[in-house]
């Protein structure tokens, strides 16, 4: 039981070190000259070089890589080049941001998603069902900002019930996290209505059904519990990838969170923040993964001993 | 699956001829008609530099269909062979290989898109690039599924026994065994390579102006949305439409493959 969850955190290790080499490449491959960058272009040779040393330049790659990661384990990102603040004070206040939004989006997948899975599931091949099913290749066809603009056309420009965005009052989160949770929640919808389509072809369902079990308990106690892994494994898999989602997202909806920070730091070119976003999300996705993972283990034993 | 096949026919023969069908130059703008609201002339009015919209979508489909046609490609051809090799071989290089997929596959798409584009800096050819390597790892896993399976057959056996090469065992009697499932894979890939160019470009990160892209005109169009939102409805439309043919042509395609999952 212990190994497997170990086994896992072992797993993690080489993931790990690819996103931090990653992280480390968007600065070191990065054509601006960082002390140029900091400095500005009237410095004194003696004030380059002592950004020069500071920041360890001179030194070999693989020494420079060390010391990144060192230093982003204890919280320093190093100094952005446009605010000249460090990336840290940026960083930590825009994922706070971006949690939130994810966060309320996560529920309102669950919420949105599993219903309409299982309704679709209910009643295989009816009017519902296409109706269920052809909302989710729409929504897993639009283009997801796309979606935002058109939200905030109607409920903001039209209805006038919403704002339009920014991160000034709770009524802003709705339609971001609205906007993420539809397209999410339509894969969720998909995976929800396989697996119980799939659970229910069993034969335990069938001989739950000749015992004279009635078919709502034999739908929601027998088969809902069986097809619950699948389930929750995407919801775990979205959620991570949902973070990827919250790049386009915080855009259209002018989000101050890290998303949009690493977007504005990309068309500025300050490679620190880049970096330091690159790192975070990613990181926050891995742990993501991890989580799922050893939800996965304690739902089924079976998990473990393979 | 017929209504998408038709959409996607249509939607590949505008691209191609979409220089010469143009009503007029989509690059060129006439200021005095600068954000002119639709009407008969300029069914989808004209954009913020008085460019006509029709114009502009119809040349945008041309920029979808290369990116997302060289995204699929850079995806099969590098991870077809690298499947096809892990497969083939097992051992350390397919733990190896797969290891490294399952890495990839672990990222949100966009993430490892930004990273990449932030290294390589943004430009068309990048972004081709960037998408492509997130297709990578598909390609990869189900090439090696099917060549795991495949190489237990007695055909393979026998032309091992006539002293047929690796490699030509691989092109001639393994992969066309994956040909079916390559041609659905690469169907939804492609759906997801123009939703990746739409994203990118939405961001800026993309392709760069002035050519036309989809993706960039809905984020040009929301600046002015509350009073011409049709020039951001428009192109999400067009993209909406491929998508959504390309993702039921897939799914056609993948039950006429396979007779038994069809209910």
């Amino acid at each position: 039981m212990l190994s497997y969850f170990l086994r896992r955190v072992i797993d993690v290790i080489p993931v790990l070190f690819v996103i931090t080499v990653l992280a480390f490449l968007v600065f070191y491959l990065d054509p601006a000259d960082p002390v140029l960058m900091i400095a500005g272009e009237n410095a004194s040779q003696r004030v380059e070089d002592a950004i020069r040393d500071r920041l360890g330049l001179d030194r070999p790659a693989w020494v420079q890589y060390g010391t990144f990661v060192t230093n982003a384990i204890q919280g320093d990102f190093g100094t952005s080049y446009r605010s000249r603040q460090p990336v840290a004070d940026h960083i930590w206040p825009a994922f706070r941001a971006t949690l939130v939004f994810t966060a309320v989006a996560m529920v309102l997948m669950v919420i949105i998603g599993i219903p309409a899975g299982i309704l679709s599931a209910t009643r295989p091949y009816s009017w519902l069902d296409s109706i269920v099913m052809s909302s989710v290749l729409l929504g897993l066809s639009a283009p997801i900002f796309w979606v935002g603009i058109v939200f905030i056309y109607v409920f903001a420009f039209k209805l006038g019930w919403l704002p339009t965005g920014g991160f000034y009052s709770w009524q802003a989160v709705i339609l971001p996290a609205l906007t993420l949770a539809l397209q999410y929640g339509a894969i969720v919808a998909r995976i929800t209505r396989a697996s119980m389509l799939d659970v229910m072809d069993h034969d335990y369902i069938r001989t739950a059904r000749s015992k004279g079990v009635s078919a709502r308990s034999v739908f929601y106690l027998h088969a809902l519990k069986n097809a619950s892994l699948p389930i929750v494994t995407t919801i775990g898999l979205q959620v991570a990838s949902m973070l990827g989602g919250t790049i386009l997202i915080e855009k259209v909806f002018a989000w101050p969170g890290v998303g949009r920070l690493l977007v504005n730091g990309i068309l500025e070119r300050d490679a620190p923040i880049v970096q330091a976003g690159v790192l975070l999300i990613a990181t926050a996705v891995l742990i993501l993964n991890l989580l799922t993972d050893w939800l996965y283990g304690v739902l089924d034993p079976r998990v473990r001993w393979s | 699956m017929t209504g998408g096949f038709i959409v996607l026919v249509a939607f590949i023969v505008i691209a191609i001829a979409s220089p010469w069908i143009t009503p007029t130059d989509p690059l060129r703008g006439d200021l005095r008609l600068r954000l002119a609201q639709p009407s008969v002339e300029l069914p989808f009015g004209a954009d913020h530099q008085g460019r006509d919209m029709v114009s502009r979508v119809i040349a945008g489909s041309r920029v979808a269909l290369l990116v997302g046609f060289v995204a699929v490609g850079v995806g099969l051809i590098a991870g077809g062979i690298l499947g096809l090799v892990a497969g083939y071989y097992g051992g350390i290089v397919d733990t190896l290989i797969m290891r490294v997929m399952d890495i990839i596959l672990a990222f949100p798409w966009l993430l490892l898109v930004i990273a990449v584009v932030s290294i390589l800096g943004p430009s068309l050819t990048n972004a081709m690039l960037a998408i492509g390597i997130t297709l990578v790892p598909q390609y990869a896993r189900l090439l090696r599924s099917v060549v795991v399976s495949t190489r237990q057959h007695d055909f393979v056996q026998a032309a091992t026994a006539l002293g047929a090469s690796h490699g030509r065992i691989l092109w001639f009697h393994v992969a066309p065994h994956t040909l079916g499932q390559t041609i659905v894979l690469s169907t939804v890939s492609l759906g997801k390579a123009i939703l990746a160019e739409a994203g990118l470009s939405f961001l800026g990160l993309g392709v760069q102006p002035p050519t036309p892209s989809w993706g960039m005109m809905i984020a040009v169009g929301q600046d002015y949305l509350r009073t011409h939102p049709h020039l951001s409805i428009v192109p999400g439309v067009a993209v909406m439409l491929v998508v959504v043919a390309l993702n039921l042509f897939g799914d056609g395609l993948s039950d006429a493959l396979n007779p038994t999952r069809r209910k």
